[in-house]
């Protein structure tokens, strides 16, 4: 630990050692004159073979990717198992999160369930209560979709300033999948509803297998609408830490409710009113009354790149700032960009249109000219909802409220090519 | 704009819950039989549905409130380190930093038994008798000074317990209290004369080390 009170003498070696090393790189490629020795010389791997195909049946990312991974911020919690890390974004393009370094939220640690020890429970006003294997699933007809899933706590520590100094922190308890599954309404008809009678005022009460079991209550409406019970995750089974071999998947709507290990599904007359919505899920406001389910995640952006651990490596000139917008309430229909602190705005290219509650990627291309940016980015979706300040949204929650800050997010790029988490007027 | 959203979410409910809902389409899965029901929904409901006859004094609830939670929770379950304080923080939930516990926040006594009943003590949860759960629920509320000493809860009485925060909760108003974030034309040119850093990450400097 060095001087806390001088941003200069901090450790932010990684930075520096980037800027040293991507600068080296970009002048030895811009240099004309002498010839590049990796080029009129014979390399390694233009002469030797390399692996064969028998030697990663499951492979990993090549060991020069080694920092894009999840991280853990030990301070935020009073141990590892029920607690959070985050997805390095500020790593990665596109829309899908690899899932071997997409975040993990437990409550009690992320449990090994096999799929012969996996079974499924419907009960309560229902018809006939059921139970499901996990082969039973498997031949329901299914669907297959991309959604995002963002805990309501992502961006929760920045509520009361700038605290951690990079995308992954401040914003990376996020990821986004294609996921392949049966469809809650599904189940639900399978178990048949007429027990319940009117629909309007029931309610699902959905929990884990696991020892916190994570219990939350869903209104009818949400769980006959897009919910999903899926068990595969961009191509392949859940990974055991995000639910393996079945999770709920609750498209927009805050990733808590997102219960995995799912062991049982009950049809209620009434919100169960668990610890995670009382407790917990809850956000308090300025006057000490605090809000109850507030299910949707709000329209949000971030710039991934530039960012504090993704600086410029290469001086002035050509400048990809690129980023990741989504919305819970819809799809994203525009981003923009400020260079300026929001003084000005330019509109960002979207990479493809907007997927409803799925992330979206967005790009401005730029000729920098070296100089000092506050950069910013700014959501809009297909409900006419544009993404707040922070400003906007401590006017109308003050700073208690933990979850759900969607705010708009300052980067302050320095002349040489660094980022900062800040906050500005 | 929001209107237009509402309309929209008003169209996909009726549909939703007026379309016909047959059962047993595709014959899969078999009946749940009552013990295994009885085993895996043990979730209590705020009205009380859902909890089981018995009843543990505040006395008794220290003595197992010590063995299994103080180690954690503190004697007086007033939190260890980190782990959660689950007494205190009356009166505090409008101040710079509310201290949320079982009697400053938590609304129903339900969610107090269910969680304690299926989740804790953590590392080792579904151990507890439901004696111990009325017990140990009964201990913190004499440790958040809304019951006396003598205090025993049972089912019989469970309702009859207060939560002093139990009407500090409104249901998400966030479409009328923020609706001023729905904006056909948000400012894209001249949008503030100046702009000033008034906070930095790097001064405060508690990110860690990602080398």
């Amino acid at each position: 630990m060095t001087d806390k009170s001088d941003p200069t003498t901090t450790r932010r070696g990684f930075i520096k050692a980037g800027i040293a090393a991507g600068g080296a790189a970009a002048a030895g490629a811009a240099q004309a004159g002498e010839p590049d020795p990796l080029i009129t010389e014979v390399q390694d791997w233009a002469s030797y073979t390399g692996d064969g195909v028998d030697a990663t049946p499951y492979g990993m990312p090549i060991e020069y990717e080694s920092d894009v991974v999840r991280r853990n911020v030990e301070w935020l919690t009073a141990d590892t198992i029920s607690s959070i890390n985050f997805t390095p974004i500020h790593a990665l393009d596109g829309t899908i999160t690899p899932q071997g370094c997409a975040f993990e939220r437990h409550h009690s640690g992320a449990i090994e369930l096999r799929k012969e020890d996996y079974r499924l429970m419907i009960n309560g006003l229902v018809d006939k209560p059921l139970i499901f294997t996990y082969e039973d699933l498997e031949r329901f007809p299914r669907t297959n979709k991309v959604y995002f899933c963002e805990c309501a706590a992502n961006t929760g520590m920045e509520w009361a300033g700038a605290q951690l100094n990079g995308a992954q922190f401040t914003h990376g308890m996020i990821h986004n999948m294609e996921y392949s599954g049966v469809s809650l309404r599904t189940l639900l008809e399978e178990a048949g509803l007429g027990a319940a009678g009117d629909l309007k005022d029931k309610w699902v009460y959905v929990e884990g297998a696991d020892a916190s079991s994570n219990g939350r209550s869903i209104p009818m409406e949400k769980a006959l609408d897009d919910v999903l019970v899926a068990f595969k995750a961009n191509g392949e089974a859940l990974r055991m830490e995000h639910g393996y071999p079945v999770r709920l998947v609750v498209p927009g709507w805050e990733g808590n409710m997102w219960v995995k290990w799912l062991r049982r599904i009950e049809v209620t007359n009434q919100a169960i009113e668990s610890r995670e919505e009382t407790s917990k899920y809850t956000d308090t406001l300025e006057d000490g009354t605090s809000r109850k389910w507030t299910w949707e995640m709000d329209a949000k952006s971030v710039v991934t790149s530039p960012s504090p651990q993704s600086p410029i490596p290469h001086g002035a000139g050509p400048l990809v700032i690129t980023g990741l917008a989504w919305s819970g309430r819809g799809s994203i229909t525009g981003v923009d960009v400020s260079i300026d602190g929001g003084k000005n705005w330019q509109e960002a290219r979207l990479a493809q249109p907007g997927d409803d509650k799925a992330l979206t990627r967005f790009y401005l291309d730029i000729n920098w000219d070296g100089s000092e940016m506050l950069l910013q980015s700014r959501a809009k979706d297909s409900t006419g909802y544009v993404q707040p300040t922070k400003a906007q949204l401590r006017d109308v929650r003050g700073l208690n409220s933990i979850y759900h800050n969607n705010c708009i997010q300052t980067w302050w790029v320095k002349e040489s090519g660094e980022a900062e988490n800040v906050e500005v007027s | 704009m929001s209107k237009y959203r509402n309309l929209i979410a008003g169209t996909i409910a009726a549909t939703l819950i007026t379309a016909p809902v047959v059962a047993g389409e595709y014959g899969l899965g078999r009946e749940a039989l009552p013990e295994e029901v009885a085993a895996w929904d043990v979730d209590v409901a705020p009205d009380g549905t859902g909890l089981p006859a018995g009843s543990g004094s505040v006395e008794y609830g220290e003595e197992v409130f010590a063995e299994a939670c103080a180690y954690c929770h503190g004697d007086f379950a007033e939190g260890v380190d980190n782990w959660p304080k689950l007494a205190g923080g009356a009166d505090t939930l409008d101040h710079e930093d509310p201290l949320k516990t079982v009697g400053s926040y938590w609304p129903y006594l339900s969610t107090t038994w269910d969680y304690v009943n299926r989740s804790m003590p953590f590392g080792y949860a579904q151990s507890l008798e439901p004696d111990d759960v009325y017990a140990i629920v009964a201990y913190i509320l004499y440790s958040n000074d809304m019951v006396d000493d003598d205090f025993v809860l049972s089912n019989e009485n469970f309702l009859e317990v207060e939560m002093p925060n139990a009407g500090g909760f409104i249901i998400d108003d966030r479409e009328t209290a923020e609706a001023h974030f729905w904006n056909d034309s948000p400012c894209m040119e001249n949008c503030k004369d100046s702009v000033e850093i008034t906070m930095r990450a790097m001064v405060l400097d508690v990110t860690p080390d990602t080398e």
